[in-house]
């Protein structure tokens, strides 16, 4: 009965799924939050259990939560788990929830590696796909590099669906890990001519990401993506391919040429009208790019974007929509190649100025900024300001703004002709309520009256008439970003106030107790200026007989300043204080008849210089001069605690500022750097980098919220007394009329003098930039640079950007250092070799010697290029199918008899068996249950006349009589192989060894099929009895071409040296002398003459391919140790001089020792 | 670059929601809320593309269910408008008709429809038997 009941439970654990827990949340709308924390205590309960059925539905529930913003990370664990179950429909599960919630830095991904790989190399497609997936959601920098190279090998896996699959990742293993961009790109390469159209665009998606940056790695791709674009069908395919000719043809410029016609044709083909917009848009955003040269290509271009334009005006259905919005963003790229032609068609853009759809509206404002003129910004900008006016939004209205003064402001103000004009464009803008711009308005004030001399008079009064109708902007000003504008125009009134008609006024509308409602860095302003205004008006006064005018200011100031002195502001204390004591002094002086004014002035003379952003940057720093270097010995802690940063009103420099002192901790620096913020922040005297580091507006969450004061209608909107901009528009008009009249004039007094009729038609023609001279003579200023400032142009690239890893050369060709680190087995407690760490190639002498096996091959694969081929001839060769025959005689272009080629096959066999010799020392460390020896390899040479290719062979020894032979089939044919079968004639010695209940002469399976230009990896196990004496096995292996269904053989040898008996063991300088003083080890020696190599290059041969180690090294004499796998100690002392290298061998197997220094001789007359 | 995939109804609630770049889990609900309410106060007549702080939303509306794609600068806005069509059109021929319950009730299955298509940013497969394909082999085993 119990047992019943704990059954039905388990049951509906069971029955509780997605779907229930899909709709129990449905059904419980009013309490979901609980019910989904009792859902989450059944998932917990769920986990615990031991039956993964339960735990993949679980997490499968923790799945759907996580989307609905549950945090699920403390199910990690689990999720691995899931992932790990052999099932697929579970594998599923834990994948999906992995890639949903795991970041880079959850902290199981380091216990997936090795499952990962373990499905990425399942026989199973779904489950390696399902890896693939969800790796490329969690790839972390440590799993990148881990699965760099199984990524890579499956990239030429049989099946298209991962082959597409494993390219696409492998952009994300480039990201993460970009030392494996150049090796993984041959392969890459070779995937954009991959029969399966999905794996084509996948690797064109890959390399057109890549190309973004250094393109022209990719210009040899050219040609291929050329023939590509002809012949894809595919649009998204398309549009990649045409996107990657955009990045490229600037450094190509005949490739913009040849893409003409093939675009013209591809936008001709498709021909039913969605996949006409559709193909259309995507080339105009390249075709823009690539036709500098081609005006025809331009006007179609354009012809198309007006049609969608202005084919969308009567009627406004999405698509029509999304039509505009293209065509705008189309035109945009034009803008940038042809502003010209884009200007001819600025009323249709101001056109969709007035569009109901805001993203249509955004993308018209940014055409704007590159259409403006001399000629037409003055009627762009006014109309700009109707629409502020008519706009709703304030996001759309903030977005107008800045647009405006961005337009405005180009290339340092090049389009402005009037300074006044823009000047009260500016104030207008002062009217708008509740922006967030105010700075931004405020800054475009200041540098304008800072850097535009002749305009001060005009914008220091239109900036007294603000401050003086300061109370129509502060309305609630706290809230109110606009109130920024006041800061501006208090600093520009108080600096240039020699300008000022009525000075007493305006420090007047300075003083009123209304302003210490503004914030508190307005105030501050407020008060230095007053200061400097007090300074004018003293000057001013002190000329005239009546000295109780002047009085009567410094009366005003003391009467008024008070009230900053109580402000809650420090700096607006500090200050207001500071200014009071010295206009009470000046007072007493004044009462005494002295004459202060000079001295007063005096404070604030000088002429400030603009400064430009970055010209603090650029100061370069002086040699010797080390900034991070202690001054002075770091005094002790105490002393600095009470240090108060520098008073606000010295200028900071370095020069003179003595380092008081130099002990500065974490606090202290962040403390003075707030205070310096804050300095430069109320300082008018420093000129911001950016308005953004002033954040002083306050964000207005929400704007309804805000009582909104009803101004009285009474008073007109307008600033009383400000010009309106749009008489500056007339005037402008009327003035260029004047002017074109003038010149008219004298045109035809010109025409008169001469009396011919060759008269140029200046008056019919559109007035040109250059005719429209500026109102005012200008001289904007230009920004202060150091004088020597570094021409740096880092300025643009951001250090942020992921892809700057990518910048890489691709052309070099790869070094041997360069490859795909592959898992290797390491025995417990094995010392760890120096190659696994640093990728120096000649750095020690045991340098790579254990570099694991896949490694090594591809780093042989390489040094054999060269080898392979004069190996190709004969590889094709008969008694195969003629397919290959006829393949490989194109590729190489030279065909020989076959029976010439098979004489030569035997000539090669016994050549490469020695090259062979020195090449294969790989080895697979084993860590094979309770600390057993490490392991030696074997080296095996073989043969490859036909389309199979035995590429690679790594042995491994376990237990003094165990060889593992690693096997790696390469088909070079173009046919599929199966059935293969590997077979070793036995010798005494070495055994194949076979599965029980096999006969001695029986081949062993090998377990795979071999799909064309696929590799794989076969182990067999020999087992070897003595080890004294290298030896030869020779075998055969059999397997069945598919097309042909053909049975063919292919013979080869295993070449068992006696140096691959060997294993690299470490031995200290003092066990290695008695090892020699023990009298038990048999000598020899030999010597090599006409070597020719460095002393550390020679040491590090004989350790990479005898696997020895050095024990010491002195000079030009090291002495070296190695040891058997049957514990045979072999003791060398290398000496060179000149080019005779003489080497003293001890061992107690002298047979073995004889054999090895032959090896080592042959090694070196190789070279 | 995709950045991410949201599947969000009239309600905006999401019915599902696929990250191509990683984002705090605490964000994704801010971010996803944000660019909802941006999209859904947009009328049917306005077009399918938002600007959105430093990327690009596309959306597109199929009854009470908006798609909304999130892509960096780079990417074509064409392309992946189209790429959304085709999704739905995906959805509909697997589960003939496609309405939102069966994208809640079949969240998985729909994961690996989208998985299929979009792999780490990128449009990898449109081809719509080829995108089912491996669904099917999973029924199938999952009957057996």
């Amino acid at each position: 009965m119990a047992l019943k009941i704990v059954k039905g439970s388990i049951d509906r654990m069971f029955d509780k799924n997605l779907q229930d827990l899909v709709r129990g949340i449905r059904n419980h709308k009013e309490d979901e939050a609980k019910y989904i924390s009792t859902c989450i205590d059944e998932i917990k309960q769920e986990l615990k259990q031991d039956n993964i059925a339960v735990k993949a539905n679980a997490v499968c529930k923790l799945t759907y939560l996580q989307m609905l913003g549950y945090d699920v990370s403390w199910a990690a664990f689990n999720i691995v788990e899931v992932m790990s179950s052999s099932k697929f429909t579970y594998k599923r599960i834990g994948y999906l929830a992995a890639s949903q919630c795991f970041h880079e830095n959850t902290d199981v991904i380091m216990l997936t590696t090795n499952q990962i790989r373990k499905d990425l190399s399942s026989p199973n497609q779904y489950d390696t796909g399902v890896a693939l997936t969800g790796l490329s959601c969690f790839v972390t920098p440590d799993l990148a590099r881990d699965l760099a190279n199984d990524i890579m090998t499956l990239m030429s896996h049989t099946k298209p669906y991962i082959r597409k699959k494993a390219v696409l990742i492998m952009y994300k293993v480039f990201l993460k890990y970009p030392e494996s961009l150049r090796p993984a790109f041959p392969r890459l390469k070779e995937k954009l001519e991959d029969p399966d159209p999905g794996v084509q665009s996948a690797a064109v998606n890959v390399i057109c990401e890549l190309a973004r940056r250094n393109p022209k790695n990719y210009l040899s791709l050219a040609p291929l993506f050329f023939k590509l674009m002809t012949s894809s069908t595919n649009n998204w395919v398309l549009i990649k391919i045409i996107k990657l000719f955009g990045a490229l043809t600037p450094l190509e410029p005949r490739l913009g040429k040849k893409l003409i016609e093939p675009l013209t044709n591809l936008i001709h083909r498709s021909f039913s009208s969605r996949v006409l917009i559709f193909i259309r848009f995507v080339f105009l955003n390249l075709l823009i790019k690539n036709c500098s040269h081609s005006d025809v290509i331009v006007s179609f271009c354009y012809i198309t974007v007006l049609i969608s334009l202005s084919s969308g005006m009567p009627n406004h259905s999405a698509s029509i929509q999304v039509m505009k919005y293209l065509g705008l963003l189309a035109m945009s790229k034009i803008l940038k190649t042809h502003p010209k032609s884009v200007q001819s068609h600025k009323d249709l853009i101001l056109q969709c100025l007035d569009d109901k759809d805001e993203s249509i509206r955004l993308r018209a404002l940014d055409l704007l900024y590159g259409m403006v003129s001399k000629k037409n910004l003055m009627e762009i900008v006014k109309k700009l300001m109707i629409h502020v006016d008519k706009a709703e939004g304030t996001t759309y209205r903030d977005e107008l703004l800045t647009k405006i003064i961005d337009i405005c402001s180009q290339s340092n103000y090049q389009y402005i002709t009037n300074f006044e004009w823009y000047i009260s464009i500016l104030v207008e803008l002062t009217r708008l309520e509740g922006t967030r711009h105010g700075h931004l308005i405020a800054s475009q004030m200041l540098d304008v009256a800072i850097r535009v001399k002749a305009i001060r008079a005009f914008a220091v009064a239109q900036m007294a008439t603000l401050l003086d109708n300061a109370h129509l902007l502060t309305g609630n000003m706290q809230r109110n970003g606009i109130c920024e504008v006041l800061y501006a125009a208090a600093w520009i009134c108080g600096e240039f106030s020699e300008h000022l008609e009525n000075p007493v006024q305006t420090l007047e509308a300075m003083l009123r107790p209304k302003v210490a409602t503004l914030p508190g860095h307005i105030q501050a302003v407020y008060v230095q200026n007053a200061a400097k205004l007090f300074a004018t008006i003293l000057k001013n006064q002190e000329g005239n007989t009546d000295s109780t005018a002047a009085q009567e200011t410094s009366q005003l100031m003391i009467d008024r300043l008070p009230l900053f002195v109580q402000s809650a502001n420090l700096e607006v204390q500090e200050r207001a204080s500071c200014i009071l004591q010295l206009v009470k002094y000046i007072q007493k002086l004044q009462q005494k008849d002295v004459e202060v004014a000079e001295e007063v002035s005096a404070l604030f003379a000088g002429e400030l210089n603009p400064v430009a952003p970055k010209a603090q940057k650029k100061v370069p720093v002086p040699e010797g001069l080390d900034l991070d270097a202690w001054i002075n010995e770091p005094p002790s802690e105490s002393e600095s605690e009470d240090e108060q940063p520098k008073a606000i009103f010295t200028k900071e420099e370095p020069k003179h500022s003595r380092p008081r002192h130099t002990e500065v901790d974490e606090k202290e620096l962040a403390r003075r750097r707030e205070a310096r913020k804050q300095e430069q922040a109320n300082n008018p005297f420093y000129i911001k980098a950016s308005p953004s580091s002033q954040k002083v507006y306050q964000e207005t969450p929400g704007v309804e919220h805000i009582p909104v004061v009803q101004i009285d209608l009474s008073v007109p909107l307008k600033v009383p007394g400000l010009p309106m901009s749009d008489q500056y528009v007339k005037l402008e008009e009327e003035r260029r009329q004047k002017e074109r009249a003038e010149k008219k004039k004298k045109e035809k007094k010109k025409r008169k003098e001469k009396r011919s009729g060759r008269g140029k038609k200046h008056d019919s023609g559109p007035e040109s930039e250059e005719d429209i001279t500026p109102a005012h003579v200008v001289d904007i200023v230009t920004e202060e640079m150091p004088e020597n400032a570094l021409p740096s142009d880092d300025d643009d690239k951001d250090p942020n950007d992921p892809h700057k890893a990518l910048d890489i050369d691709l052309d070099k060709p790869l070094a041997d250092s360069e490859k795909l680190p592959v898992r290797s087995h390491r025995a417990a407690g094995a010392p760890k070799s120096p190659a696994e760490d640093g990728e120096a190639e000649n750095a020690t002498p045991q340098e790579p010697k254990k570099k694991s096996s896949k490694e090594k091959r591809d780093k042989k694969k390489d040094k054999e290029r060269d080898r392979k081929v004069r190996l190709r001839c004969w590889k094709h060769s008969p008694p195969s199918g003629r397919k290959s025959d006829s393949r490989s005689a194109q590729s190489e272009g030279r065909t020989k008899s076959s029976k010439h080629k098979k004489k030569k096959q035997k000539k090669e066999k016994e050549e490469k068996e020695k090259k062979k010799k020195k090449k294969h020392h790989h080895h697979h460390h084993h860590s094979d249950g309770g600390g057993e020896e490490s392991v030696q390899n074997g080296t095996v040479e073989e043969e490859e006349p036909l389309p199979v290719s035995v590429c690679d062979i790594q042995g491994n020894l376990q237990d003094g009589s165990q060889v593992v032979v690693s096997v790696i089939f390469e088909n070079k044919s173009d046919s599929f192989l199966k059935s293969m079968e590997f077979n070793v004639l036995d010798s005494l010695n070495s055994k194949l060894q076979r599965p029980e209940g096999s006969g001695p002469h029986d081949g062993l399976t090998v377990p795979f099929q071999l799909p064309p230009g696929v590799s794989n990896e076969a182990r067999f196990v020999f087992t070897v009895q003595s080890i004294v004496m290298p030896q030869k096995l020779k075998g055969t292996l059999t397997f069945i071409v598919k097309d042909s269904s053909t049975h063919e053989k292919l013979d080869f040898k295993l070449h068992f040296t006696c140096t691959s008996y060997l294993i690299t063991t470490p031995c200290y300088s003092d066990a290695f002398a008695k090892l020699l003083e023990s009298g038990d080890l048999k000598s020899s020696s030999v010597r090599l003459e006409g070597v020719n190599m460095p002393f550390h290059h020679l040491l590090a041969r004989i350790c990479f391919h005898h696997h020895f180690s050095v024990v010491e090294r002195i000079d030009s004499c090291a002495s070296m140790y190695s040891r058997s796998i049957q514990g045979h100690h072999v003791c060398l002392l290398v000496k060179t001089s000149g080019q005779t290298v003489s080497i003293d061998a001890k061992c107690d197997e002298p047979t073995l020792l004889g054999n090895v220094l032959d090896e080592i001789k042959q090694t070196f007359s190789q070279c | 670059m995709i950045k991410f995939v949201l599947m969000v109804n009239r309600q905006g609630q999401t019915r599902l929601s696929r990250y191509y770049h990683s984002v705090e889990l605490s964000r994704r609900a801010a971010l996803e809320a944000d660019v909802v309410r941006y999209c859904l106060s947009r009328k049917k007549d306005q077009c399918s593309f938002v600007e959105y702080k430093d990327f690009k939303v596309v959306y597109r509306q199929y009854a009470a269910l908006y798609i909304v794609v999130g892509i960096t600068d780079s990417e074509n806005e064409l392309s992946i408008y189209e790429l959304v069509h085709n999704f739905v059109e995906v959805l509909d021929k697997y589960f003939s008709r496609v309405s939102e319950l069966d994208i809640m009730f079949n969240l998985d299955r729909v994961h690996i429809i989208l998985d299929e298509m979009i792999q780490n940013g990128h449009i990898v497969e449109t081809n719509k038997s080829r995108i089912l394909a491996p669904l099917t082999a999973i029924d199938k085993m999952v009957e057996s």
